[in-house]
C-alpha cells in the first residue's frame, strides 16, 4: 500500500482548472521531485493533498480518507512546507521551529526533552541552531527560509510535502536541504517537493514527477523524465544534460525561440 | 524551554498589580473611608469597629458594598475583555493594528445604547439600555461571522468597517434627530465611556456574557501561536481555522459587547495592552493572551482610579482618559517600533 495515493484528483480556482484528473501514488522511502513551468499546479497538488482547496477525486494516506482523520492525526502524518515564508511575530528561532511539534501535543505543555532533542536536531539539519535565540521577523530571505524547512523536519511525519524549499537559499544549504530531504526518505519516510531548479532535481530526487497546465507529463527517473524533447515541449528551453559522480547532471543553457520550440 | 520562568514572573506580577488597583479602586471616592474600614465594610458588612455610629456604618456598608464593588468588578472584567479580545484578534488578523472595535461590536453595541436613549426606553427602565447595547452587538456578530463563512481575514476586517460605518451614521442619524438637547446630551456622554454610577444589577448582566466571552477567547492561544506561521500552515499543523475564527468573533462580541453594553465605548486599552505586552513575553502570540487580560484589567481599573483622583466630582469619562493617554503611547510605540525593527 502507497502511503499517498492520489487518483483522479480535479481542482479548479475560480473558472480555471489547474488539476485535471491527476493520479499519483508515492511510496515510502521515495523522495520525489515535482517539477514543471509555473502554473502547471505543483502547489495547488501538494494543498490539495493537504485538504485547502476544493478538490475531486480521491486522495488516501496508508488507505485512509484524510477526511476521516482527526486534524492533528493528519497533522502527525503530513508536515507542509508552504512557499509562504510571511512569519507575523519577532518569535524567537528556538519557538517557530517547535511549532512543528505542536501536533505532538506541545501548545497544550510546554515543549519536553524529547521535543526539545528534535527541535535541536532539526535546527541543525537546517544550520540555525545558531539563530535559535535571535528574533524569527530579523533573519535575512535564506534565513527564514531554513528555520521554516527545519520547522517542517520537526513535525518528524512519514510524509513531508515541501513547496519550492531551496528557493533563495545559497549553493550549500540548497544541497544541504536537498540532502536532509534524501536522507529523510532512506529512512524510509516519503517526500514530494516542488521544485524549478531542475539541476537539483535532477541530481537529488530518486523520481520526478512533471506537470503542465494541471496534467501529470512525465513520472519516473530523473534520466527518464528530463529528455531534450520534454524541456523543448514543457519549459521551451534546452539544456546540457551530462553525468558527473554517479548522477544526473543538468544546466538550462537557453530559451528556444519560434521555429526552434517544438 | 527558556523564559518560562520569566515568563511566570511576569504573570505573577501583572496579577499582583491588577489585585492592588483593584483593591485601591475600592478605597477610592468622595465618600472618604478609610482604607481599613471600607474593607471591613464591604468583607464582614461593619464599617470599622470603634468611632462610627449605626447609620455611618450602614452607609459606609451600601457605598462599598453597591457603589465601589461594583465599580472595581467592572473595571476589572472590561479591561481583561479588551486586553484579552484585543491580543487573540491581533493574532488572528495577523495585524497589530487589530482592536476589540474592529469588528464592528463596540460600534453596534453603543447603537443599541443610544436607540435605547433616543425611544425614551432606558428612561423607562433602567436595564433596556444595556439591553439593547447587547442587542446591538449580537446583530453586529451575525453579519460579520455570517461574512467570515467562505470568506478569509480581509473579508472579516472589511465587514468589521462596513458594520462600525453603519452603526457610527446610526447614531449620527439619532443625534441629528435627537428629540431634545438633554437625550442628545445624554447620548454623547453616555458613548463617552464611563463606569460611574454602575450598579451590581449591571455586574450581573454583563458578567456571564463578559466570563463566557473570555472562556471562548482564552482557548485561541494554540491555534494562534500555529497563525504565527500563516493559514496554510496553521491548518497543516491541525488547527480548524473555521473554529478559531468563530470562537475569537463569539468571544470578543460577548465580551467586549458586554463591556459596552454597560460601560461604552472604552478606546485604545485593547489596541495598547497587547503591544505593551508582546516584548515581555516574546511575542508568542499563547503568551500574550493572559498578560494582556491582566494587563488590559490593571489598566482600566488604574485610569477608573485616575478619573476619580486627577478630577474629584468633575465627572471625567473613563473613556476619553484612555484615549487621551492612549493615543500618544500608542504613538511613542510606533516610533519605537520604527526604530528597532520589530
Amino acid at each position: 500500500m502507497s502511503l499517498l495515493d492520489i487518483a483522479g484528483l480535479s481542482a479548479s480556482l475560480g473558472r480555471k482548472t489547474v488539476l485535471d484528473r491527476v493520479s499519483l501514488a508515492i511510496g515510502a522511502g521515495e523522495c520525489v521531485g515535482l517539477i514543471g513551468p509555473n502554473g502547471a499546479g505543483k502547489s495547488t497538488l501538494l494543498r490539495a493533498v493537504l485538504g485547502l482547496v476544493p478538490h475531486d477525486g480521491t486522495i488516501s494516506l496508508t488507505g485512509q480518507a484524510p477526511a476521516s482523520l482527526a486534524p492533528d492525526e493528519m497533522a502527525r502524518r503530513i508536515a507542509y512546507l508552504p512557499q509562504e515564508r510571511e512569519i507575523a511575530w519577532p518569535v524567537s528561532v528556538e519557538r517557530i521551529v517547535g511549532l512543528g511539534r505542536m501536533p505532538h501535543g506541545t501548545g497544550a505543555r510546554e515543549p519536553d526533552d524529547a521535543d526539545r532533542r528534535i527541535i535541536l536536531e532539526a535546527m541543525r539539519a537546517m544550520d540555525v541552531a545558531g539563530l535559535a535565540g535571535r528574533r524569527a521577523t530579523e533573519l535575512s530571505g535564506g534565513e527564514t527560509a531554513r528555520v521554516l524547512i527545519a520547522r517542517a523536519l520537526a513535525q518528524r511525519a512519514p510524509l513531508l510535502l515541501a513547496d519550492e524549499p531551496t528557493a533563495g537559499l545559497d549553493p550549500a544549504h540548497q544541497i544541504a536541504c536537498m540532502r536532509v530531504f534524501s536522507d529523510l526518505a532512506k529512512d524510509g519516510a516519503s517526500v514530494l517537493v516542488c521544485l524549478h531548479d531542475l539541476g537539483l532535481a535532477a541530481r537529488w530526487c530518486t523520481r520526478l514527477v512533471l506537470m503542465a497546465e494541471g496534467r501529470i507529463i512525465a513520472d519516473g527517473p530523473p534520466a527518464h523524465v528530463l529528455t531534450p524533447d520534454r524541456l523543448a515541449e514543457v519549459y521551451g528551453i534546452r539544456a546540457f544534460i551530462g553525468a558527473a559522480e554517479g548522477g544526473m547532471v543538468l544546466q538550462p543553457l537557453d530559451v528556444l525561440v519560434g521555429r526552434d520550440a517544438v | 524551554m527558556s523564559g518560562t520562568a520569566g515568563y511566570r514572573m511576569l504573570l505573577a506580577g501583572l496579577a499582583l498589580a491588577t489585585a492592588v488597583l483593584f483593591a485601591l479602586s475600592l478605597t477610592v471616592g468622595p465618600a472618604g473611608i478609610s482604607l481599613s474600614d471600607s474593607l471591613d465594610a464591604l468583607v464582614f458588612g461593619n464599617g470599622g469597629a470603634a468611632g462610627h455610629d449605626a447609620d455611618t456604618r450602614a452607609a459606609m456598608v451600601l457605598v462599598m458594598r453597591e457603589i465601589r464593588l461594583p465599580r472595581a468588578l467592572l473595571g476589572l472584567g472590561i479591561g481583561a475583555s479588551l486586553g484579552l479580545s484585543g491580543a487573540v484578534l491581533q493574532g488572528l488578523l495577523r495585524n497589530p493594528l487589530a482592536e476589540p472595535g474592529l469588528l464592528g461590536v463596540s460600534a453596534s453595541a453603543s447603537l443599541g445604547a443610544v436607540l435605547a436613549i433616543y425611544t425614551g426606553l432606558s428612561a423607562l427602565f433602567p436595564l433596556a439600555l444595556p439591553l439593547a447595547a447587547l442587542a446591538g452587538a449580537v446583530a453586529a456578530v451575525i453579519v460579520v461571522q455570517a461574512m467570515a463563512q467562505g470568506g478569509g481575514t480581509l473579508t472579516i476586517i472589511l465587514a468589521g468597517v462596513a458594520v462600525t460605518s453603519f452603526a457610527a451614521a446610526m447614531t449620527s442619524l439619532a443625534l441629528n434627530l435627537s428629540p431634545n438637547p438633554f437625550a442628545a446630551l445624554e447620548i454623547v456622554f453616555w458613548m463617552l465611556g464611563s463606569l460611574d454610577d454602575r450598579s451590581m444589577t449591571h455586574v450581573w448582566l454583563a458578567g456571564p456574557f463578559i466570563l463566557a466571552g473570555c472562556a471562548m477567547l482564552a482557548r485561541c492561544g494554540r491555534a494562534l501561536d500555529a497563525l504565527t506561521l500563516g493559514h496554510d500552515a496553521a491548518r497543516s499543523l491541525g488547527i480548524d481555522l473555521a473554529r478559531v475564527r468563530l470562537f475569537a468573533i463569539l468571544g470578543t462580541a460577548s465580551a467586549v459587547g458586554a463591556a459596552t453594553a454597560v460601560a461604552g465605548a472604552i478606546g485604545f486599552v485593547g489596541l495598547v495592552v497587547p503591544h505593551l505586552m508582546r516584548p515581555l513575553v516574546g511575542a508568542v502570540p499563547s503568551r500574550l493572551l493572559p498578560a494582556s487580560a491582566l494587563g488590559g484589567a490593571a489598566m482600566v481599573l488604574a485610569a477608573d482610579i485616575a478619573v476619580r483622583v486627577i478630577a474629584p466630582g468633575r465627572d471625567l469619562k473613563l473613556g476619553v482618559l484612555t484615549a487621551i493617554v492612549g493615543a500618544p503611547f500608542f504613538l511613542w510605540l510606533v516610533y519605537r517600533s520604527r526604530r528597532e525593527p520589530a
